[in-house]
């Protein structure tokens, strides 16, 4: 069985008379465990297809499951409960809370899931050593760069190892060097813990790390093929 | 817990320190608000208060017993035995803090000049005064000195119109128990003021024994009356006593309808204010919460995202306003309390003594603090607040998570 499946996806945007395609009668499958990029130019649909897999959107007509559940039937708190303990976001726009340090930030989905507070403060400190941020754990958003606030929403999403992890552009504001040991990370998740990796890119040296690439425009998948990772 | 109880209440007191002017401009008002129901509902009581205890520490007391048919014919005929010791022991309970018994019968007053329609009470003078009769009350000669005291003590306005005076002898006539008419002369040998004129007008004392005496009534009395150390519950003392006579015992409230239903009403006066102060609050309360959400629909996308349940986030905008709430109300109740206590000895409102005495109001204003009063507007606040806060918590949590993201992205 598939991690996810979608079949048929359509979503479609009003902008004055003229009809956006967001989605255009999208259909794949991904295997759990795999580590997928999604390219394209802006406006092609990759985020639209992140955030409906996520169960963030309403599609117009479709079908999403991820492990053979269907995401676009459930309710707003299944939703929500299928958010909290199997998927991971990364936004394009780092998304913290600004009332929360970078700790706060990182233990937040583990207070929600009910995580004991020393096991939260442990994971937390480990994670954002790994993406770099040791010394900086209490400082908030504002406090930090955007490569930095970036971090922390990544070291956020992975932090209770989802199955899944919905990543879009994570490396846009990191620098080589930086980027290069988030992948780097990612990779590692995805083989030790079969942690399913979706990462919506223009980076070409973000798309070099996946095994598998789907290009997209328009809202349509246009290029969907296996390649060798670095 | 499932709602992340420890995350929810960390965001919601962060985000309410977030525009630190804005919470202040709020606290401030729902303190002066809280203050003002606290405070304005302790002077009103302390009003009330005296109103009611000085109209039943003069005649009424708290309790009254009488004979079976006294009160719908209130004749010597319907009179009642001296109290027996049964009787005693419980006048004698800690409940009970003094009572007197009294002949009262209607009786005409006659001067060399007029003749009036009054009520002649026969008193114990002793008993009148532990029962609330003000000594100071006497504005011309004594009162009575015992039960025997062959004086009558009239009113100022019922000396005018017998136009008489203090040390002339009037004659007192009523009905004796055979129905026959019973008369006596009396030397006035005090004259007494009172808050209402109609009892200036109405009544006239008289030693209690003479009284007995004149009617050929024995020992026999028309009603004994008891005060209490709470006029506003007074049924407790009442079913007490009843349980230890056969006599009709009546409380004050069943006595004067007036002044009970007066006391009711402020009762509702009380809940209609406080709710009325709320109403003024609430319109800052939803817009500083409506301005809260408008702020963070972003944050509340994020928080959906992240896999917050839309319940969390509305009990994370009510706990938001219930924080506030209750730093506004232990403030305002700060302050209220505050305020009665540098009050407690009164409030001179000599400057419109006139008209607070036509009301039946002291001068002073002593502001009476109830506990009831003080949880009432607590509760009122905390009820009221929340469901106020519920429309916006509900609209925080209805919104489409990726519409919220990127609603100011």
């Amino acid at each position: 069985m598939a991690a996810i499946s979608c079949v048929d996806l359509c979503k479609y945007y009003q902008q004055g008379d003229a009809v956006i395609k967001g989605l255009d009668h999208v259909s794949l499958e991904i295997e759990q465990g795999s580590f997928v990029c999604l390219s394209g130019p802006s406006g092609s649909g990759k985020t639209t297809l992140l955030n409906a897999i996520g169960g963030l959107d309403k599609l117009d007509s479709g079908k999403i499951s991820i492990d053979g559940e269907r995401v676009d039937q459930l309710g707003k708190a299944a939703l929500a409960d299928l958010r909290l303990h199997s998927i991971g976001f990364v936004f394009q726009a780092y998304n913290l809370i600004p009332v929360l340090s970078a700790r706060e930030n990182v233990e937040f989905v583990m207070q929600v899931q009910g995580v004991s507070a020393s096991e939260r403060k442990q994971r937390a400190f480990r994670i954002l050593a790994e993406v770099g941020l040791q010394g900086m754990e209490d400082r908030r958003p504002a406090q930090l760069s955007g490569g930095q606030q970036q971090r922390v929403a990544v070291a956020r999403a992975i932090v209770s190892q989802p199955k899944l992890v919905l990543a879009d552009e994570p490396t846009a504001n990191l620098d080589s060097a930086s980027l290069e040991k988030l992948m780097a990370r990612f990779r590692e998740l995805n083989k030790l813990h079969r942690i399913t990796f979706l990462i919506a890119t223009h980076d070409e040296r973000v798309m070099s790390w996946a095994e598998r690439r789907i290009g997209m425009e328009d809202g349509r998948v246009i290029h969907d093929a296996l390649q060798a990772p670095v | 817990m499932r709602l992340g109880v420890v995350a929810v209440s960390t965001l919601a007191w962060r985000n309410l320190w977030r525009n630190y002017r804005r919470t202040m401009i709020m606290l401030l008002a729902i303190s002066v608000g809280v203050w003002a129901m606290i405070f304005m509902t302790a002077v009103l009581r302390g009003m009330v208060d005296n109103m009611v205890t000085q109209a039943l520490d003069t005649l009424p007391g708290y309790v009254q017993i009488h004979a079976p048919n006294y009160l719908d014919d209130p004749s010597v005929t319907h009179s009642l035995p001296a109290p027996d010791p049964s009787l005693l022991q419980v006048l004698g309970d800690p409940l009970v803090a003094a009572w007197t018994s009294r002949v009262k019968v209607p009786a005409m007053i006659s001067s060399e000049y007029e003749n009036r329609g009054v009520t002649l009470i026969g008193v114990d003078p002793e008993g009148e005064q532990a029962l609330g009769f003000d000594i100071h009350d006497i504005t011309q000669g004594r009162f009575l000195v015992g039960a025997n005291d062959r004086g009558l003590v009239i009113g100022r306005k019922l000396l005018q119109r017998l136009d008489t005076r203090l040390g002339k002898r009037i004659v007192i006539m009523s009905q004796d128990p055979g129905n026959s008419i019973a008369d006596r002369g009396f030397r006035i040998v005090g004259v007494f003021r009172a808050d209402l004129e109609s009892r200036e007008e109405n009544i006239v004392y008289a030693g209690r024994s003479v009284v007995q005496t004149m009617l050929g009534m024995g020992s026999e009395v028309s009603e004994i009356a008891v005060r209490g150390h709470d006029y506003r519950h007074p049924q407790v003392l009442a079913d007490k006593i009843q349980a230890e006579t056969d006599a009709r015992v009546s409380s004050w409230l069943e006595l004067d309808p007036y002044l009970s239903t007066m006391m009711r009403v402020m009762d509702g006066f009380v809940l209609v204010w406080m709710v009325v102060v709320f109403l003024a609050l609430s319109f800052g309360l939803v817009n500083t919460l409506m301005m809260a959400v408008f702020e963070r629909i972003r944050e509340i996308g994020l928080m959906q995202a992240l896999g917050m349940r839309p319940s969390a986030i509305v009990y994370q905008f009510l706990l938001e306003s219930l924080l506030l709430l209750l730093l506004g109300l232990l403030a305002g109740n700060l302050l209220a309390v505050t305020t009665i206590y540098v009050l407690r000895d009164g409030i001179d409102l000599s400057g419109v003594a006139q008209g607070l005495e036509m009301m039946g109001a002291a001068s002073v204003m002593y502001p009476v603090l109830q506990w009831p009063d003080l949880v009432l507007a607590n509760v009122v606040v905390i009820v009221l607040g929340i469901a106020t806060s519920l429309l916006p918590a509900w609209r925080a949590a209805r919104y489409l998570p990726v519409e919220a993201i990127a609603r100011t992205s």
